[in-house]
């Protein structure tokens, strides 16, 4: 396997950890209004995803740095072209981080239920954004001889992207209920433990219609072999499937576990239907951005593959021990501090 | 492309410039202030006086306020070199992105992975670990800075890198990180952090002195922001000038222009303030206060050293580079180096002064001070700005050193309406959230220390706005 192919599937990596991790932080934002009916119990579901939020973000800022690194035309094109959709998902993402942190420094009915909604929408807001976007790599848009994007934004929203969009957003707000029926106690526990039941069968049957159109679109129109797009996807239905079952019998740790393996799917799915493009261009194939065209000379990619080698476990380690000291469920007690 | 008379590159730079400053406002905070909070915890687990833990949890809500903004505008950073200028990051990618990538693995991750510990696991982890993630995090602060300074300083001089089929490709990894360049930006940033922690330290504390207000408590906080300011503030004049004399080798341009130094001088004269003779036109100030020499010290290091001048070096860069203009903006350069280093003698004098009222035990009483104390949180915030104003203008008009000109570096497929909408929208956000860290970090400056009998998760009375 060449560095080229290795760091696409790095980037595939990072965007799985990305998606597994900052989805169910997500899906608490989104859930929030649904499953909390006063300022104690929205404090306790922010207190679940409290420690881990900065450090599931990181997969994005990583993934992004690594695209910049290791695929600079890729990250030059991509993030030009994606601009309007980026701006939106940066202020989404600045408002909910602030969220987070801003929300409980005040007593005041109209800041708290201010920051409450603006972490909301933008966990609505960003996951779609980002499914939006991830989904036009492959779908395809406009680009010129050298590269550049030549469309405008709306050529970014058709109904396959769309699609994504909702695909991304919904299975995010099952993987946040089943998150929360293991973080949370009492009603709470309950009322997201019925969230996930409620949202399993949409969240399944949206998620593997979409993995469906991908692997048609990569066949049909990118000329993708059929096999190792059909492979994930599959996986991704089988754990889609197994998330359904459990969810709706309350086996909380296994819908977990089906939701986080989903996730992971998707974004195996979509990395493995882009191959070995990074981004397609529609209609024109031929102007298309590929893994070996877009990536930067050997040496450099030495040196980070060095770095990722040593750092990336370890980051690993760290960041599944933290999961390993907040492992109990969200107790009145262990509320954070204001 | 343009839209009343402003290129799409000009806007460009506006986003950047708005951004980064901004940006860069949180960012030595939060460096500067997370290594004094390791300290004052080190203290309290050293000691078990609970004084220092008051203080930490005191300035420990601070740092959470401010690190959140930091983190938020952080991402701008990293996505808009490729959002405005998309020709800018193919050509650096292969360099300018390694330090970035691995900022975000060994330094960015480990900053935000244990601040959530930190302030998550007062009761889930013994003192000793708790006490290691609260360093580990002030290490990934530091680490960050310095990969994220090493692309900086790439960019004002290349090394390690060749140039070939229109792309920069690094060939030498430690001649990147051991730049001569951004070893100086690294220490010189630091010393920022530190003064910038220290200072805000000490007008907070100096704010409560002034009241009597937790007097015990606050004359320790100004104690130990005292010992860190003066040193820090005096190594930072020296570090300062000496990081403009290795500017000198290799952009002489920007030390020109910061001195508005139009033909060569030997010896050169330093311009302590004048009114005119900031541009091609306009060559001569009206009005100029000088001192003999001074700046061949400054430049060279000796009293006679010769000071090349802007109208010889744009001579020199046109046989070497071709036609064009080379002189960056002189106005902004002269007085953000003007700015910077007087804001800068003046922390000095502010770090010195404290400390002596405080050896003769006289800080409290002496009100004028106090008030000048907290008067002076704002000092670093301006001279850090007036600082990067210097290093980034005074790099015009290339945006990599003599490789790649800012004018050819923006996005060709982002239109100027584009980049006019998404600076409305950033100029909108970033307007509101300063008010409302404004507004937060002076009512959380301005409180009584928690006690430290309840344990520290228990939710702190939030206070009403």
């Amino acid at each position: 396997m060449t560095l080229e192919i290795f760091w696409f599937c790095a980037i595939a990596v990072l965007w799985g950890g990305y998606f597994a991790l900052e989805g169910f932080d997500f899906g608490v934002g989104m859930l929030l209004p649904f499953l909390a009916r006063d300022e104690r119990d929205r404090s306790k579901l922010l207190a679940t995803i409290g420690p881990h939020w900065d450090g599931n973000e990181v997969w994005l800022v990583i993934a992004a740095g690594a695209t910049f690194a290791a695929f600079p035309a890729w990250y030059a094109t991509m993030f030009s072209g994606f601009y309007l959709v980026l701006v939106l998902i940066l202020v989404l993402l600045i408002v909910r981080v602030l969220s987070f942190e801003w929300r409980e420094r005040a007593d005041d009915r109209r800041w708290l239920g201010g920051w409450r909604w603006a972490n909301t929408i933008a966990s609505f807001g960003a996951p779609f954004l980002w499914g939006v976007a991830l989904a036009n790599l492959l779908h395809g848009v406009p680009l010129d001889g050298d590269g550049h994007f030549s469309g405008n934004v709306l050529d970014l929203f058709n109904a396959y992207t769309v699609a994504a969009g909702v695909a991304v957003t919904l299975l995010f707000a099952l993987h946040g209920a089943t998150f929360l029926a293991l973080r949370t106690e009492g009603g709470l526990r309950e009322r997201s433990r019925a969230a996930a039941r409620r949202l399993a069968a949409p969240a399944a049957l949206v998620v593997a219609a979409f993995l469906a159109w991908t692997v048609q679109v990569a066949v049909d129109r990118n000329d993708r072999e059929l096999v190792p797009v059909l492979i994930p996807a599959l996986i991704g239905a089988a754990a889609l499937a197994l998330g359904l079952a459990t969810a709706l019998r309350g086996r909380s740790g296994w819908a977990f576990t089906a939701s986080t393996l989903s996730a992971l799917a998707l974004v195996a799915t979509l990395f493995s239907a882009l191959y070995p493009y990074v981004i397609v261009s529609d209609p024109d194939i031929g102007n298309s951005l590929t893994v070996s065209g877009a990536a930067t000379a050997h040496y450099a990619l030495s040196v980070i593959t060095v770095v990722a080698a040593v750092v990336l476990p370890v980051m690993m380690l760290y960041q599944g021990w933290t999961y390993h000291v907040f492992r109990t469920r969200v107790r009145p007690a262990q509320e954070p501090p204001g | 492309m343009t839209l009343l008379a402003i290129s799409d590159v000009d806007l460009a730079r506006l986003q950047f410039g708005m951004t980064s400053i901004y940006h860069f406002l949180f960012v030595p905070l939060t460096l500067g202030l997370a290594p004094l909070i390791a300290v004052m915890q080190t203290c309290w687990h050293r000691t078990g006086d609970e004084a220092w833990l008051r203080l930490t949890r005191f300035f420990g809500t601070l740092l959470l306020i401010n690190f959140a903004i930091g983190v938020a505008t952080g991402l701008v950073q990293e996505f808009q070199f490729g959002m405005n200028w998309s020709v800018y990051s193919e050509f650096v990618g292969g360099v300018f992105g390694a330090p970035l990538a691995i900022e975000g693995l060994a330094a960015f991750a480990l900053e935000a992975t244990f601040l959530g510990l930190w302030v998550f696991g007062w009761d889930r982890l013994s003192p000793r670990v708790h006490l290691a993630t609260i360093w580990l995090v002030a290490i990934g602060t530091w680490l960050s800075a310095y990969f994220i300074l090493v692309a900086n300083s790439w960019m004002q001089r290349p090394v390690g890198s060749k140039v070939t089929n229109g792309e920069a490709t690094l060939t030498d990894v430690w001649a990147l990180i051991t730049n001569r360049f951004a070893l100086y930006a690294f220490t010189h940033t630091m010393l920022v952090a530190l003064t910038t922690g220290s200072l805000v330290v000490l007008g907070i504390a100096c704010w409560h002195l002034a009241r009597g207000r937790n007097v015990a408590l606050f004359r320790r906080a100004a104690a130990l922001a005292l010992i860190v300011a003066v040193p820090v503030t005096a190594l930072n004049l020296v570090v300062g000038s000496r990081f403009g004399l290795a500017t000198t080798d290799y952009q002489p341009m920007k030390i020109a222009a910061a001195e508005a130094l139009w033909n060569t001088e030997q010896p050169a004269g330093f311009s302590l303030f004048q009114i005119g003779g900031f541009s091609q036109s306009d060559q001569d100030p009206s009005f100029v206060i000088q001192v003999p020499r001074l700046l061949s010290v400054l430049a060279t290091g000796t009293l006679d050293g010769k000071v090349d001048g802007l109208n010889q070096v744009q001579a020199q860069y046109e046989q070497q580079y071709g036609a064009g203009n080379y002189i960056p903006p002189v106005e902004a350069a002269y007085w953000g180096m003007r700015v910077m280093a007087y804001v800068g003698t003046l922390m000095f004098l502010v770090a010195a002064v404290g400390a002596w009222l405080y050896r003769k035990r006289r800080l409290e009483q002496a009100r004028w001070y106090t008030r000048s104390a907290t008067v002076a949180i704002a000092f670093p915030f301006i001279a850090a700005t007036a600082g990067w104003i210097l290093t980034e203008m005074g790099r015009q008009p290339w945006i990599v050193q003599g490789l790649l000109r800012t004018a050819d570096a923006h996005s060709p497929s982002v239109s100027a309406a584009t980049i006019a909408t998404s600076i409305g929208v950033f100029a909108v956000l970033y307007a509101a959230l300063g008010v409302a860290d404004i507004v937060l970090m002076r009512r959380y400056a301005r409180v009584d220390p928690p006690d430290a009998a309840p344990p520290p998760e228990a939710p702190a009375p939030a206070m009403a706005l």
